[in-house]
This record gives structure tokens, C-alpha cells and sequence, in this order.
């Protein structure tokens, strides 16, 4: 089944200094249980099209459908939960607070509201810390309970934009291992922004390689590693491999300017 | 805790400098009166002494320095005659006599509390309005900016006397100009916390596909809070001294700012000294009790950091 849809995909923005092309002639099919990565340089476009994917910002042509209707549509029936590349959490609210404020706003049971919020945070493996406030927190467990906050309404799409950018290596990669482990756990399609080639070929099914000015896709990967993958799977032939063609598809689209 | 020191020394330069200050200031006054009395006085005459200056004064009759700090009608009484003042005044009468000053204080405090509420409330719906209408924003804006520029102590004068020949008096008169004073800072303070939550964290309230009311009880509202206690502290004090203004021009019998004046026109500064330091104390107070609910409910709001 297609969750997402694009087709000829246009978006410019009108600024003080002319028409920036954000987005050209963007055509992309994501399946479900797609782990699907973007990359490219900054201005590729990567973090619009995720945006536009969740009716956060409004294409000037072409078409998209998420889960076969419009993505405003689809915003509207709580199709998808979003990741930003800051946690984002309000202060003022405990961990679980801030876990239950979707459920709250989508008018879940208070019952299952405790009970979500008990669910996801094992996910995120944050159990223990429900009662904690945001500041508590290192930045790495923060991200985890924003993406515990995203899961917590059980969209079956998740859509992440840089969630680890901010953090650090050491704890990025067990991040990483970890958000291979939950989205084998429960069979959510991904649509993930990034800059890492590491990243990006440890996680994806597929990579979609993009390029700046206008922002377009230059290649779409097929990765042939296996789903189950220890973090050692990045020394492998075949890791480095495609990592060399992610590579080299974003140096085609610097060459091209 | 910390600040205690700072301040204590603060106030120690001050009260030394006052009480330096009231030798020259009074010399003139006790020299003419000690003459009178059948004293000696160098030089000898009132108009031979204005040629010195009250230190001059001073040094040429030392013996006469110690009188100038308990001088019955000073131009600038001595620390221990204000604090004897309010003593007597707050603690030695009656709180329901007109001597009182606690009486008088909760003459004013009545109307600035009240004021507060009204100012508080309007500033509050004219900020939500303010950030949630265009129209509001292009047009309440300026006017709240041009309403603080007008000088209160014209205006309320103005107000008191047409509100009284309406009928209206008492309470109620004072308690507009404090509101008067006191919306400002809380339109200014509350518009900048309404507006403070990120685009990112609109956004992602878009995601949830929240209503408009969500977002401002869940995501706003709260938000706004450290400033909107900003904005109360300086609220509550803009109210006093708006009360105190409303008293002044207006014949007022009661209250702090009706014992400056008559202090002034009866000749007796202790009374307007010790109606003064009262109201100055009364605002301390105030502005203090809203740092405690501050850090009270900020700490409860797990902001305790801000």
C-alpha cells in the first residue's frame, strides 16, 4: 500500500530577493513499512517536502496524496505524528505531561491516556521518568520523549525532520539503534530528514538523495542490507558501498550547478 | 537571601547621607528660632545670616547643630523624627482614628487593589485580543501607548471631578486611574507572552490539528506566565502611585496621598514624610507578595529556573 504519494511535486516561495524553487518536479512513492531517509545540502528542499507532507506547508503544483487523500485531510484525521529537530517541550508540563498533551488536544479517555503514555515511554525506553520535568533531562532522552509524544496517538506514519541533528555521535548512534528497534516493534512507515550519510544508510530501506537550487531528487537508493542491523553493519562492504553512492549522487547534484 | 547585604548597605548610604543633609538644610530655621529664644547666634541678624550658606551657618555655631534634627517644622526632617512620626501614627493610635495611618493606608490600598483588578482584567482581554485579531493589533496598540503619554496627574483631576458630578465618588473614581496605570503594563507584558511559543511549536500543534482555544489554554496561556508576573509587579506599584495621584488634586480627606498634601499645606512635613515612607513601604509589600506568588507558582510550573 502507498502511504505517500507525490507526483511532479512543485513549491515556490515568493521572497524580497525573487522566487526561491524549494521543491521542482518531485515525484516519489513511499510504501508502507518504508524506512525512507532524505538527504542532501542545506536549501535541497528535504525539510519542505517533509513539511508539505504533513499540510504544514502548501505546494504551488503538481499533486500529493497521504494515504490516498489530501495531506490536509490527512492532518486533520491525526494521520501522521511529527518529530522537529528540537524537542520542543513545553516546560511547564512533566514528561508525561508533555506525552499526553496530543491525546489531551485528540480527546483520548483519561485511562488510556496513562496507559499510552506508560506504553510509549517503554518504547522510548524513558519508563521511570513520566513524573520529571523537560530540564531534568539530558537533550538526548528530551528527543526521546518527543518522539515518544509523536507515538503516542498511534499514527501509523511518522514523519521526523533531523530529530538527533543537535545531539552528539555517541549518542546519536544509539538513537539510531534504538528507532531501528521501535520501528521494526510496531511497522510505522518513517519519512526522515538528515545530513548524515551514516545515518541515513544505517536506517533506511530506501534514500532519497536530494539536490539545492531548484531542490529536486537526484537518486533514489534501494538499500540491500538486511532489516536486522547491529550498529557493526556499518564497517560492512556493502554499508559503505551504497554510503559511496549516496555520496557520489550528492556531488553529481553540486557538480550540476 | 543574597540580596540582604547589597540592600542594607544601599540603605545605610542613604540614611547617612539624609542625616548629613538635614544640619544645612534646617541651620537657617533653628538659628532665627534660637535667637528667639535668647540665645546667641553668630552673625546676628536673619538677613546677615542668609549671606551664609546652612553649612557655613554650622560651622560658626556648632552648639546649635544637635537642634537641627528635632526642629518642629523642618524643611527636611531627621530619620528618627519620620520614624517617630510613624510610629505614633501607625502603631500609637487607634486604626479606625483619622490620626491613623494604617487607616489612611487602607484607604488607598482599597481602590488600588480594586484598580489592579480592573487594569489587570482589561489588559489580560486586550492582549488575547491584541494577538488574536489583526484589526485589534493595527488599531488598540498605539492607543494603549498614547493613553500612557498623557500626563495622570492632568487626567485625573479631569476624571474625579466629572465622575463626581455624575454622583460617582468614593472608591470607584480612584480605583479607574489606578486601572488607568496599571493595564499598560500588563497589555505590553502579556502580548510579548502570548507571543512567545516558537513557530515550531505551532507547528506542532497544526500536527494535532488543534483548535484555536487549545492552543491558547495548553500552549499560550502558560507560556505567558513569567511575563505576565513581570507585568504585575510593575502593575500593582503603577496602581498605588495612580491611587495616590487621584487623592492628591481633589480635596480628598483620607488616604495617603490626602496626608501629603495636608502635610504640605498645613506646614507639618512629619506628616507627609511618614505618608510618604508609608505608601513607599505599602508598594514593597506589594510588589513583594507578587515575587512570592512568582516564585511560587513558577516552581509549581516546573519553571523554577526562569
Amino acid at each position: 500500500m502507498t502511504v505517500i504519494s507525490a507526483k511532479n511535486l512543485d513549491l515556490t516561495f515568493q521572497t524580497n530577493d525573487g522566487p526561491v524553487h524549494a521543491l521542482k518536479g518531485v515525484s516519489l512513492d513511499i510504501e508502507k513499512g518504508d524506512f525512507v531517509s532524505f538527504i542532501g545540502p542545506s536549501g535541497c528542499g528535504k525539510t519542505t517536502f517533509l513539511r508539505v507532507m504533513a499540510d504544514l506547508e502548501q505546494p504551488t503544483g503538481g499533486e500529493i496524496t497521504v494515504n490516498g487523500v489530501s495531506p490536509e485531510a490527512a492532518r486533520r484525521a491525526r494521520a501522521y505524528g511529527y518529530v522537529f529537530q528540537a524537542a520542543g517541550l513545553y516546560p511547564w508540563r512533566t514528561i508525561g505531561g508533555n506525552i499526553r498533551l496530543p491525546l489531551e488536544i485528540m480527546g483520548v479517555p483519561k485511562a488510556e491516556q496513562a496507559e499510552r503514555v506508560k506504553r510509549v515511554l517503554e518504547l522510548v525506553e524513558l519508563s521511570g521518568f513520566e513524573n520529571k520535568f523537560p530540564w531534568q533531562l539530558s537533550g538526548g532522552m528530551q528527543q526521546r520523549a518527543s518522539i515518544a509524544r509523536a507515538l503516542s496517538f498511534d499514527a501509523d506514519l511518522l514523519l521526523m525532520d533531523e530529530p538527533f541533528g543537535a545531539l552528539d555521535e555517541i549518542i546519536r548512534d544509539t538513537l539510531n539503534e534504538q528507532l531501528l528497534h521501535l520501528w521494526e516493534r510496531t511497522g510505522k512507515t518513517i519519512a526522515f530528514v538528515t545530513h548524515s550519510i551514516p545515518e541515513a544508510v544505517y536506517l533506511s530501506t530506501k534514500i532519497v538523495v536530494m539536490s539545492p537550487r531548484p531542490g529536486r531528487i537526484t537518486d533514489v537508493i534501494e538499500s540491500t542490507l538486511p532489516r536486522e542491523r547491529p550498529l557493526d553493519i556499518r564497517e560492512s562492504a556493502e554499508f559503505l558501498a551504497i554510503a559511496h553512492r549516496v555520496r557520489e549522487g550528492l556531488r553529481a547534484g553540486h557538480l550540476d550547478e | 537571601m543574597k540580596s540582604v547585604l547589597p540592600v542594607l548597605t544601599v540603605v545605610a548610604v542613604i540614611l547617612g547621607i539624609w542625616l548629613l543633609a538635614v544640619i544645612p538644610m534646617n541651620m537657617h530655621l533653628v538659628a532665627d528660632q534660637a535667637q528667639r529664644d535668647g540665645a546667641m547666634v553668630q552673625p546676628d541678624t536673619p538677613v546677615a545670616r542668609q549671606e551664609y550658606s546652612g553649612l557655613g551657618l554650622a560651622l560658626r555655631n556648632p552648639d546649635l547643630i544637635p537642634l537641627t534634627y528635632q526642629f518642629q517644622r523642618p524643611r527636611l526632617p531627621s530619620p528618627q523624627q519620620v520614624a517617630g512620626e510613624m510610629y505614633d501614627t501607625i502603631i500609637g493610635q487607634n486604626i479606625t482614628s483619622r490620626r491613623s495611618l494604617v487607616y489612611h493606608g487602607w484607604v488607598t490600598l482599597a481602590p488600588t487593589l480594586l484598580g489592579f483588578v480592573i487594569g489587570t482584567g482589561l489588559g489580560i482581554l486586550l492582549a488575547v485580543g491584541i494577538v488574536y485579531s489583526r484589526v485589534m493589533d493595527r488599531s488598540v496598540m498605539p492607543w494603549a501607548i498614547v493613553s500612557q503619554t498623557i500626563p495622570i496627574l492632568a487626567l485625573a483631576p479631569m476624571v474625579i471631578v466629572v465622575l463626581g458630578s455624575m454622583g460617582v465618588q468614593g472608591l470607584f473614581p480612584k480605583s479607574l486611574i489606578a486601572a488607568y496605570l496599571s493595564f499598560f503594563p500588563v497589555v505590553v507584558g502579556m502580548v510579548k507572552g502570548l507571543r512567545s511559543p516558537s513557530a515550531m511549536q505551532l507547528d506542532l500543534l497544526r500536527t494535532y490539528h488543534a483548535s484555536g482555544g487549545q492552543g491558547f489554554w495548553a500552549l499560550r496561556l502558560p507560556a505567558s506566565a513569567p511575563y505576565l508576573f513581570a507585568s504585575f509587579k510593575i502593575g500593582i506599584s503603577a496602581s498605588l502611585v495612580g491611587t495616590i495621584v487621584a487623592e492628591l488634586p481633589t480635596g480628598a480627606r483620607a488616604g495617603f496621598g490626602a496626608r501629603m498634601l495636608v502635610g504640605d499645606q498645613y506646614g507639618q512635613p512629619l506628616v507627609s514624610w511618614a505618608a510618604l515612607f508609608a505608601a513607599a513601604l505599602t508598594a514593597a509589600a506589594l510588589v513583594g507578595i507578587f515575587s512570592a506568588l512568582e516564585r511560587v507558582t513558577l516552581r509549581r510550573m516546573g519553571m523554577a529556573a526562569a
